[in-house]
């Protein structure tokens, strides 16, 4: 039981270790800040995840540790809550602060919608209030 | 005033809260013993007293047997579609040539309810490859690593449905 624990948390550490680092590959290699919170923000949400889980398997191991598991277990919910919140905000925040997305064919359904109706109809509503 | 319908009174959302925050309390200090009960206990009051209006807006109407059969159906689920999407841009990031071909495309939901449709956003965000830039009451707007269609239509078929099926049964 112990050896199953140990390899199944070392697996998870390394696993965990190598998504960081192609998180960390993928925000120096991608174009602009879309693309490069998708590498940034989404490939580290599984390396973290997977190498906390990882770390709370095995402390597992030794007795009396086992609530380092359960709080590994409330970091993860807390990351999976709070990671998608945040790269939410920051690509809407960048894209109304006029920066581009980098493409190759153009494809932005977003610009349409802030460009025909968005803009107005917001300032309209806080004009409202 | 639809929404307002659906809400469980106040005293309802604040136990719910207070339930919710203190078993968070007991899952981080994993302890029984007196005194951090009782400051758990105090501690939880406080958040909910402040934030129980934001926090909840059912109450425990939301809890049902098949809701937290879904539910584990759903994280399940979910946690094999990031895997493989996590595998994806992992290719996309290793590849020379870096294949890539982003965009903000569109899609329309079919869902109604406002947590269900958080919890689409939130989970289409959390697998890579794509994420919500916004949601303009149904129509969600993707930034998409490597787009392969512009139709509404084929964007919520690939990018969507996996979720919303399930949402659905879920939320309904």
């Amino acid at each position: 039981m112990v050896q199953i624990l140990t390899y199944l948390g070392y697996f998870l550490v390394l696993l965990g270790a190598i998504f960081l680092f192609l998180g960390g590959l993928g925000i120096v290699r991608l174009p602009d800040i879309y693309s490069r919170l998708q590498a940034g923000t989404k490939a580290s949400t599984l390396g973290a995840m997977s190498l906390i889980l990882g770390v709370g398997i095995l402390a597992l191991r030794q007795p009396g540790h086992w609530n380092w598991f359960i709080k590994a277990i409330v970091i993860i919910i807390f990351i999976a809550l709070s990671n998608p919140i945040s790269s939410h905000a920051l690509a809407r925040g960048s894209y109304r602060h006029k920066i581009k997305p980098w493409t190759k064919e153009d494809i932005d359904a977003y610009k349409d919608y802030i460009e025909h109706e968005g803009i107005e109809k917001e300032s309209e509503e806080i004009k409202n209030e | 005033m639809e929404k307002q319908q659906q809400l469980a009174s106040k005293p309802i959302r604040f136990l719910y809260s207070w339930l919710v925050f203190f078993i968070v309390w007991l899952g981080f200090t994993t302890t029984l013993q007196i005194p951090e009960v009782l400051t758990g206990l105090f501690v939880s009051f406080l958040l909910a007293f402040f934030y129980y209006d934001t926090f909840t807006g059912w109450g425990f109407k939301g809890i049902k047997l098949s809701n937290i059969w879904w539910s584990i159906v759903y994280v399940l689920n979910f946690i094999w579609l990031m895997i493989k999407a996590n595998f994806n841009v992992a290719r996309i990031v290793l590849t020379p040539k870096m294949p890539i071909n982003p965009g903000i495309v569109e899609f329309e939901s079919k869902l109604t309810n406002p947590y269900a449709k958080m919890v689409l956003a939130n989970s289409i965000t959390l697998t890579p490859g794509t994420f919500t830039v916004d949601i303009i009451g149904n129509r969600f707007y993707i930034h998409w690593l490597d787009v392969t269609t512009v139709e509404p239509e084929q964007v919520y078929k690939e990018i969507a449905e996996p979720f919303e099926k399930i949402l659905l049964k879920m939320f309904n």
